[in-house]
């Protein structure tokens, strides 16, 4: 399935070659604006700190989380990452000199991806702003005009640490400390690009914005840090999309995302996630959400060699409500080891876990979750269902859900289903003239519909299209 | 020209076990035939068969549409050739909305030839098309946007079933007890529609206990199951004398088919 051999990207036989993966092109980029050498140690640090002309405290701060990252041993639950190689990787690379604000201004090559991927034409129709990520720097960015003039701050998170340095160092890292684990670590220790969002009180912003994030290279790593700051008050839907070329070697891909959702503040951070199966990707994120907020990680996990990502919330004060929706779906070679934690720090707190996931063609798909309750944070409630659909025999699904709960007077709900994919339901589609993989199809798209219909309109349908491509030629 | 689905020599077996020992029947666009039999004997095995379930084994002989075997072909190639069964226990299909289902089997259906992707039919004509049929059926346009059979009640699910035929007008309809679970109104609207529906354009096979849906679609061709087997053939007066008189007669007759029957029975419990 995967393959070395350059294929241009206005060649449309990649589609064809890559089989149900249609992002699996791409550019063949020579002329980087500059390149790491391969692997990983603090002279590379120091590289990447000092082509981004950083102060020296970040310097200090990514050798120091390097330091962390070397000590901490390999996890050993999860997914399995013994041919994971961090000596084999490319830590940094730049593809354009600047990052953009017109299209035009693209280096053709980068531009012709996102417009193959749909992206220009997305923020013309639906989107307040968009960033597009592309290896490990930004290069094009936008944002309303009329947000920015209310103080709305969307932007990369290098620049944010050069054009906003106080904001940026009163939050960086306070939520998802280096040491919070060894990817945390590794992504402290590297980071670039991602984005950086400051939502000022009271502010509202209707329509969504987008970060795109590519990997283009072989054996890429890509490490953006993403931190949303959304005031008392205010509210934003914030939406990620990432895709990646099919290699068949690794790459790596280690986000860490920090939120702070204030007094009676709305975060909706929505992730459609379809990397190739070449891509180890290994996210921390989590949100601190204060009193009367809302917090909600809507989750769509595609694609991947292995994901391991639990979006937690820690709720941090009376009244916050903390909600996370994941559907992710397992291919052929694939491992989803995803989930959600919900930590209730303070009383009158409440949390919802809904978790669907599909696995075919032999991919596995687990879900692991934690509801952790605080002592004396009382009459709390939490509420997880998960539910799986297994559409072979040769695929495989595991429910790992953990509870610690330190008080009494608190109400938690746990539901776990598993259902194969019934043969009553295929023949009765079937014998409407629906042919095998239409009716698989349709049976999956069902059993995703309570999910996808709570994502906006273009997304539930993006959703389904990626679904259905994962269907493609799963039967026969 | 009068298609033909032609049913000669029938054996099926459901794993091991043989439910069906040589049925032979055939059916012409336009005719009314009614299958009648005790609990067991195997007619909604016929109908299974007939609609392509994998799980139903054909051991010997053939199901042909005009000189077609389709006896090897899945489910949807059989529904594209104008096969429909309506089932006598419909299957919930949760998530997926009746409109966007049906508008899916609508376009294979009517364009036997379509690749998987190509365009549905239009959106409007289907809506106007759905509606149309659904008040005809006497149901709430409101169904068109719930899940598939998802929490409906008994007859709300046969209803559902006959807009499916109606939507589908397919050349061969089996109606597996669509009469069962339904109120007297509902057996009326279900029984009327039908005698709508059918025509010179289709080929009917009714598998029924009550009467109601003969009264309304009289049957040129009853046939009576036993054991696995047809036993007797007559006409309309066949189906009545059964509905008054009982099985016991035609077991009497049969005693090879009875025995069967009572094998397969016991065996199933
Ligand atoms: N999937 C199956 N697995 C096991 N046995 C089956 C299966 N399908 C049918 N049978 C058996 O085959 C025999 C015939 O069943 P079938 O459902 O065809 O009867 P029927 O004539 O439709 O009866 P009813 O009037 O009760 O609907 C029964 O003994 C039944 O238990
Ligand atoms: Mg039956």
């Amino acid at each position: 399935m995967s393959t070395d051999a350059p294929v241009k990207p206005d060649v449309k036989k990649s589609d064809v070659e890559f089989g149900s993966y249609k992002y699996g092109f791409h550019d063949s980029m020579d002329n980087y604006a500059f390149k790491s050498r391969k692997g990983l140690d603090p002279q590379i640090v120091r590289q990447i700190s000092e082509m981004k002309g950083e102060p020296e405290w970040m310097t200090n701060f990514r050798l120091d989380s390097l330091a962390i990252f070397e000590s901490r041993p390999m996890p050993n639950w999860g997914g399995d990452m013994s041919d994971l190689d961090f000596q084999d990787i490319f830590y940094y690379m730049k593809a354009a000199n600047e990052q953009e604000t017109s299209w035009d201004d693209v280096p053709e090559d980068i531009r012709r991806t996102y417009d193959r991927l749909g992206i220009p034409e997305a923020e013309k129709k639906y989107l307040s702003g968009v960033k597009a990520q592309y290896d490990s720097e930004v290069v094009y960015g936008s944002l309303q005009e009329d947000l920015s003039k209310q103080g709305v701050i969307f932007t990369d998170t290098d620049s944010a640490l050069r054009d906003y340095p106080d904001l940026f160092r009163e939050y960086f890292a306070t939520i998802i400390p280096p040491g919070d684990n060894k990817f945390a670590a590794l992504n402290s220790a590297v980071w670039s690009g991602g984005s950086f969002i400051y939502i000022p009180k009271g502010v509202k912003i209707e329509f969504p914005l987008q970060a795109y994030f590519r990997i283009n290279s072989q054996n890429m790593g890509q490490f953006e840090r993403t931190l949303i700051i959304v005031d008392e008050g205010a509210s934003v839907h914030y939406v990620e999309g990432c895709t990646a070329p099919t290699y068949s070697s690794n790459s790596l891909h280690s986000a860490v995302v920090e939120i702070v959702v204030k007094r009676g503040a709305r975060c909706r951070y929505t992730t459609i996630q379809n990397w190739s199966s070449n891509v180890y990707n290994l996210v921390t994120k989590r949100a601190m959400a204060y009193g009367d907020s809302l917090m909600e990680w809507i989750d769509g996990n595609l694609g991947s060699k292995l994901t391991m990502k639990y979006p937690a919330i820690w709720l941090m004060e009376p009244g916050a409500r903390g909600e996370t929706l994941s559907i992710a779906f397992a291919g052929p070679g694939q491992h989803q080891d995803a989930g959600a934690k919900m930590v209730h720090c303070a009383p009158n707190t409440s949390s919802r876990i809904i978790s669907k996931s599909i696995s075919r063609g032999g991919g596995r798909s687990s879900y692991r979750g934690l509801v952790k309750i605080h002592k004396d944070a009382k009459n709390c409630r939490s509420n997880v269902v998960c539910d799986a659909l297994i559409l072979d025999p040769a695929s495989r699904s595991d429910t790992y859900p953990y509870i610690e709960v330190e008080e009494q007077d608190v109400a938690i709900e746990h539901e776990a289903s598993v259902s194969k994919i019934g043969e009553e339901q295929l023949f009765y589609l079937m014998s409407r003239g629906l042919t095998e993989a239409e009716a698989s199809a349709m049976i999956v798209t069902g059993f995703i519909e309570p999910l996808v219909k709570e994502l906006p309109m273009e997304y539930a349908v993006e959703m389904n299209r990626l679904i259905e491509l994962q269907m493609e030629g799963s039967v026969g | 020209m009068n298609s033909v689905l032609k049913i000669s020599d029938l054996h099926v077996s459901v794993g091991e076990t043989p439910i069906l020992n040589g049925v032979n029947m055939e059916i012409r666009q336009g005719e009314v035939h009614a299958l009648m039999g005790p609990n067991g004997s195997g007619k909604s095995t016929l109908a299974y068969a007939l609609a392509g379930h994998p799980n139903y084994t054909v051991t010997e002989g053939r199901i042909e549409i005009d000189g077609v075997n389709v006896t090897e072909m899945e489910a949807d190639e059989r529904a594209r050739l104008g096969m429909f069964l309506a089932f006598q226990y419909p299957v919930v299909i949760p998530g997926v909305k009746v409109a966007d289902f049906l508008r899916h089997a609508v376009s294979n259906v009517r364009n036997p030839e379509r690749k998987e992707g190509e365009g549905l039919i239009g959106m409007r004509e289907f809506r106007k098309e759905i509606r149309e049929r659904m008040t005809a059926l006497d149901m709430d346009h409101e169904f068109a946007r719930r899940y598939l059979n998802d929490g409906f009640s008994g007859g709300e699910k046969k209803r559902m079933e006959i807009l499916q035929l109606a939507m589908l007008q397919p050349r061969f309809a089996i109606l597996d007890e669509t009469d069962s679970g339904l109120d007297s109104d509902a057996v009326r609207v279900v029984s009327e529609g039908l005698a709508k529906l059918a025509g010179p354009q289709m080929g009917v096979l009714i598998i029924t206990h009550h009467e109601r849906l003969l009264e309304f679609n009289p049957p040129q061709f009853t046939h009576v199951m036993l054991g696995g087997r047809i036993v007797e053939i007559g006409d309309a007066a066949l189906a009545h004398d059964l509905h008054a008189n009982g099985y016991a007669t035609v077991r009497a007759r049969h005693p090879d088919a009875e025995a069967e029957n009572a094998k397969v029975e016991a065996a199933a419990v």
